[in-house]
């Protein structure tokens, strides 16, 4: 460097052109992927509906509700009434999981989940949807009178989900957001 | 230690093997552990890294005359997270189960003192095509030295490699391995070789 002790203006110039310059470098790329990010958010969702609902081959997303939130109806290849695919959120162990569940109101079970997004801990926590036994389990599970996660093994009801070992907070993560989501919407649904 | 390199072949060869940044220099040890349990998320880690750490290289390179010294570190660190920001919306973007399994690791690589290390230490003072092979060399040795903890720990605790099963259903695997642990024990153990080797070498000359 040729000075030792630049003026304080040439600090807060090159200082200031890094931050614009970096800021619009931010928003051009942000511009150019938002839409391809949204669709990738679409689709992942749209094949979790048809996943959920296992032999759901046409979906309806529902009025949004007042706080503008929607349900997917699933329709089998009869246009009979499958059940809802419902998105929830909530609280996981380390930041907000979002999953979407699918519930079949005539039996009154929960047909099939997917985790939709989550950074809980990899290796244990992430288990909720790479641990298959685990995702599983939702695939026919009562809700009444609500979904319980027990200790690995101990699942004796149809409501009783056997926990991840190591991952507690994680289950019972999932299985308090969806008996959420049930509250939420099934007397709606009716 | 040798001479230091003048050549841009040699800028490039160093960071291989002989100042490796994780194995020598002990940088980037916090992604090197936590992305590691398969081999595939090892090398979409190191290809996020090599993106940033080439990129800065570069344009600290070529800006090193106009930064004044006294604000150069905000200025790297400016640098380094505009690059990574751009790396982790064009992940989510092309390959969003990837961006899906790596999580919060891309946005902490800004975090990699590897990143920050080799801006302070070589492309503030070089030329831009000796900043772009050291960038280059340091980028495929932190590389190579994750898809070794990556090869390793997925091989020991899945049993596969790259997702492809290598033992059939005879091999219990050694869940261990793709937690926590099974990074420092890898690394522990890698370094144990990297030291016995750099002594043997020492003790020949």
């Amino acid at each position: 460097m040729a000075s030792s002790e630049p003026s304080s203006f040439k600090m807060l110039l090159t200082l200031g052109l890094a931050g614009m310059v970096s800021g619009l470098v931010l928003v051009g790329i942000y511009t150019v992927t938002a839409p391809r990010i949204e669709r990738n958010r679409a689709e992942a969702l749209d094949r979790a509906v048809y996943q959920v609902l296992p032999g759901a081959v046409r979906k309806e997303t529902s009025e949004p509700n007042p706080e503008g939130d929607v349900v997917y109806a699933g329709y089998d290849a009869e246009d009979a009434l499958l059940g809802y695919a419902i998105p929830a959120e909530g609280a996981g162990f380390q930041d907000t999981i979002r999953l979407l569940y699918g519930v079949n109101l005539e039996r009154r079970r929960v047909v099939g989940m997917r985790v939709l997004e989550s950074r809980e801990t990899p290796g244990l926590g992430d288990k909720i949807f790479k641990d298959l036994d685990f995702v599983a389990e939702f695939d026919d599970l009562a809700i009444d009178p609500a979904i319980e996660a027990v200790p690995k093994g101990s699942a004796a009801e149809a409501w009783q989900v056997d926990a991840i070992t190591g991952a507690t907070i994680s289950s019972k993560a999932i299985v308090r957001i969806i008996n959420d989501g049930n509250e939420r919407w099934l007397e709606e649904l009716h | 230690m040798a001479a230091p390199p003048t050549t841009v072949n040699e800028d490039f060869i160093r960071g291989l093997w002989k100042e490796n940044p994780v194995f020598v220099q002990l940088l980037g040890l916090c992604p090197a552990l936590a992305v590691t349990n398969s081999a595939i998320n090892a090398v979409a880690m190191s290809a996020a890294t090599a993106f940033v750490l080439c990129g800065s290289s570069v344009l600290v390179s070529s800006m090193r005359s106009i930064i004044p010294k006294q604000v150069r570190i905000t200025t790297f660190i400016i640098v380094i997270a505009t690059f990574v920001t751009v790396a982790d919306f064009t992940l989510m973007a092309l390959l969003p189960d990837v961006h899906k399994e790596l999580g919060a690791f891309i946005a902490l690589i800004v975090a990699n003192c590897l990143i920050l290390g080799r801006q302070e230490a070589f492309a503030s003072r070089n030329t831009v095509g000796r900043a772009l092979a050291d960038a280059a060399g340091m980028s495929t040795g932190f590389g190579i030295a994750l898809l070794m903890l990556g090869g390793i720990r997925e091989i020991l605790g899945s049993g596969s490699l790259f997702g492809v099963s290598l033992f059939g259903d005879s091999f219990e695997p050694w869940i261990i391995m793709i937690l926590p642990p099974g990074g420092f024990l890898t690394i522990g153990l890698l370094l144990v070789v990297f030291a016995r080797m750099e002594r043997r070498k020492g003790g020949a000359s």
